[in-house]
């Protein structure tokens, strides 16, 4: 599939997975790969986290729009300022300064479980319908809140029987549930935990939420060494008499030892990912491990690389 | 002087894990409870949200209110032969549920069953002990404090909830109170009290429009919650009170768990500063899944290495001993590159943190630690290899 043609199956992708899988990294980079296909992004993030900006060597985020990149604009969004937003446009204004200032809104938010959630869904929902950018990515909170942040808005129906907010759960659900509206893109990584997790957590979005699953993508993948058998430090010596380049017995050892590391670490991802593809019936998307703790626009680059080279495999 | 990562084990009554979600705090409690038991305590760990197969591992496939102790055959393998084991020692888990937990506090603080009763078939109370952000906290601490007390445990490891900042955990007690001390459940307790007759006109407007926005049945049943929760209020707060001030007694240790990455580790930094406000220091940093080291040279010596076995002989082929050797210089390189750069992260969180704090770290796994083989394999990695250093 071209990346152009992704990235307008459908205006929101929400980006989720559980903590520690890189999800504000694939965001980032999925920015970047919709950016270069020529779409204007908009990246919604709710939990304030600093990652995001630093990516892009921006400062750091605020409630108005920041620009990241030519084609990429983020901002922040938290339940109170949706709130705000809310019932300002709603005829509300007077209102929602008692309400935000008496700390009522966590009250009610404790009165209604997901309120939060649905004001801050609610809000991506009409930045969509705005139209202020072709592809709005939402950097999710961690799963199973997850879970909870994409059901929210079906458990409100339930609990939630007249006025305003229940109008806001239906606009929310009518987004969630419609693939040419939005998709939900998990991230993962080919670890034991991690699959297992990302598994019950996509059957969980998929029949208790009725949102459509994106493909999932398994980020931190090592990539092969091309270089055929086992390298061992004997091995190693050989080559480097072949080739007329002095090698140290130590270094010989040091090269062997990165190499059996990275071919342990490929093997066992690999079956992982095996287990993924059994387990979970949804085209997958690699990402490359990053050799460096910090991700800046060089590592951005790459990902996108990798992601333009994934969705063309779709 | 500088902290020893033994003394959480030997000498602390309790432990507390803290660190952003995905960092590995649930194992490392277990990894520290574990340590404990073999030392010859009494070791108990309480677990918020385990994965499934270290769950099983532990028999606390289900949330529980009360501790399960594991049978010393399933953690002792080798029995009492094994190297640094100590025998008497003993080990128990616990997977929090936290409605329970709210349950049984508000039963025994309530004047009567009745009251009790109307607290718990509250939508609002449901929704408060299910929900509520900072409950999951406050309730491992009431647990936390509960097991202090009467569980006959002299060594509890507790592990924080998942939340995005580590340091909700010491805010939780007074999220609670605030609750209860907020101006709207004052104003909502006002029209049970006759002599503020006017200022229940203005509280009846207020939630007829609160009402307009979320339904009224929502704004009836918050009223009746906090009617029902009248005069409970002081003994909440005080039990907030003595619950909080165990995390600044002097047998509890505060355990960083992070990973080399540069977002954990400025949230580790955070945490250490707030928690110093707070009176407590970090104990001990223990960073997780760092890369092992690759030996000492330089990632651009080791490219050069590469980039010049590369070039074309005087044939214009390259033989295949240098390529090979070419992609193994490379693999190195980038080995190299994150272990420096890991290692640069940690050195500044230690300068940040102060001297006295212990650092361990665990080199990354090859594999998934789900049982008891795999937890003392880690627990080996934390305390004899440092204790040997």
């Amino acid at each position: 599939m071209e990346v152009a043609e992704f990235c307008s199956t459908s205006r929101v992708i929400i980006v989720a997975g559980k903590g520690g899988v890189g999800k504000t990294t694939v965001t980032a980079a999925l920015a970047v790969t919709a950016a270069r296909a020529g779409r204007s992004v908009l990246i919604v993030e709710v939990e304030g986290k600093s990652g995001l900006t630093t990516m892009f060597g921006a400062p750091a985020l605020g409630y108005d729009e920041v620009d990241l990149d030519p084609q990429v604009r983020a901002r922040f969004l938290t339940p109170d300022a949706a709130l705000i937003d809310y019932l300002v446009t709603h005829g509300m204004k007077r209102i929602s300064k008692r309400l935000a200032s008496s700390g009522a809104l966590d009250v009610v938010a404790t009165a209604i479980p997901g309120m939060k959630d649905i004001l801050v869904l609610g809000k991506v929902k009409s930045i969509e319908e705005s139209g202020l950018a072709d592809l709005v990515i939402v950097d999710a909170p961690a799963a199973g809140h997850a879970v909870t942040f994409l059901l929210s808005a079906r458990g409100l129906l339930d609990a939630v029987r007249v006025g305003p907010i229940r109008k806001q759960a239906q606009d929310v659900v009518s987004l969630i549930s419609d693939p040419a509206r939005c998709q939900v893109m998990l991230v993962t990584l080919a670890e034991e935990t991690p699959v297992s997790e990302v598994v019950d957590t996509a059957f969980a979005i998929e029949d208790r939420a009725g949102v459509t699953l994106g493909p999932v993508v398994v980020n931190g993948c090592f990539a092969p060494l091309r270089v055929p058998a086992h390298a061992s430090a004997a091995s190693i010596l050989d080559d480097a008499r072949a080739s007329d380049r002095f090698v140290s017995p130590r270094e010989a050892e040091d090269l062997a030892h990165a190499a059996a590391f990275l071919e342990e670490r490929h093997a066992l991802q690999h079956e992982q990912i095996q287990r993924l593809r059994e387990r979970l019936p949804l085209p997958q998307i690699e990402l490359p491990f990053v050799f460096n703790p910090d991700i800046t626009r060089v590592q951005l680059n790459a990902l996108a690389d990798a992601f333009e080279r994934g969705i063309g495999a779709l | 002087m500088t902290n020893r990562i033994d003394e959480l084990v030997d000498d602390r009554r309790v432990v507390i894990c803290c660190g952003t979600g995905g960092v590995g705090k649930t194992t490392t409690a277990a990894v520290i409870a574990l340590e404990g038991a073999r030392r010859g305590r009494n070791a108990c760990v309480v677990t918020i949200d385990p994965a499934r197969r270290l769950a099983d591992a532990l028999g606390i496939a289900n949330l529980s209110n009360d501790p399960t102790e594991i049978d010393p055959k399933l953690w002792t393998e080798g029995g009492d032969d094994q190297p640094g084991a100590v025998a008497g020692g003993r080990l128990s888990a616990l997977m929090l549920d936290t409605k329970s937990t709210f349950d049984l506090l508000v039963t025994r603080n309530a004047s009567t069953p009745e009251q009790a009763q109307r607290i718990l078939d509250n939508t609002f109370y449901r929704n408060v002990s299910g929900a509520l952000g900072g409950t999951q906290e406050y309730m491992a601490m009431e647990k936390l404090h509960e097991l202090h007390e009467q569980g006959g445990f002299d060594l509890i490891v507790v592990d924080t909830p998942p939340t995005r900042h580590a340091l909700d955990f010491l805010d939780a007690p007074k999220r609670l109170t605030r609750l209860l001390d907020n101006r709207v459940f004052r104003l909502l307790m006002m029209p049970t009290r006759a002599y503020l007759r006017v200022a229940s006109v203005a509280v009846q407007t207020f939630l007829r429009t609160v009402a307009r926005v979320v339904g009224s049945e929502v704004i009836e049943d918050v009223v009746a919650f906090f009617r029902a929760f009248e005069g409970m209020e002081e003994g909440f707060r005080e039990r907030a009170q003595v619950v909080g001030d165990l995390l600044v007694d002097s047998g509890t240790a505060f355990v960083l768990v992070s990973s080399p990455r540069r977002d954990a580790m400025q949230e580790a930094t955070f945490f250490a500063e707030r928690l110093e406000e707070a009176g407590q220091s970090v104990h001990a940093l223990i960073v997780n899944r760092v890369h092992p080291s690759f030996g000492d040279e330089s990632p651009a010596g080791l490219r050069a290495a590469s980039a010049a076995l590369r070039l074309p002989s005087e044939n214009g082929t390259s033989a295949p001993a240098a390529t090979r050797l070419a992609a193994l210089y490379d693999n190195l390189a980038d080995f190299r590159d994150i272990a420096e750069l890991e290692r640069a992260h940690i050195e500044d969180l230690r300068s940040r943190i102060g001297p006295e704090t212990a650092l361990a770290y665990v080199p990354y796994l090859a594999h998934d630690v789900h049982d008891f083989a795999t937890l003392r394999e880690v627990g080996e990695l934390l305390f004899d290899t440092v204790s040997a250093r």
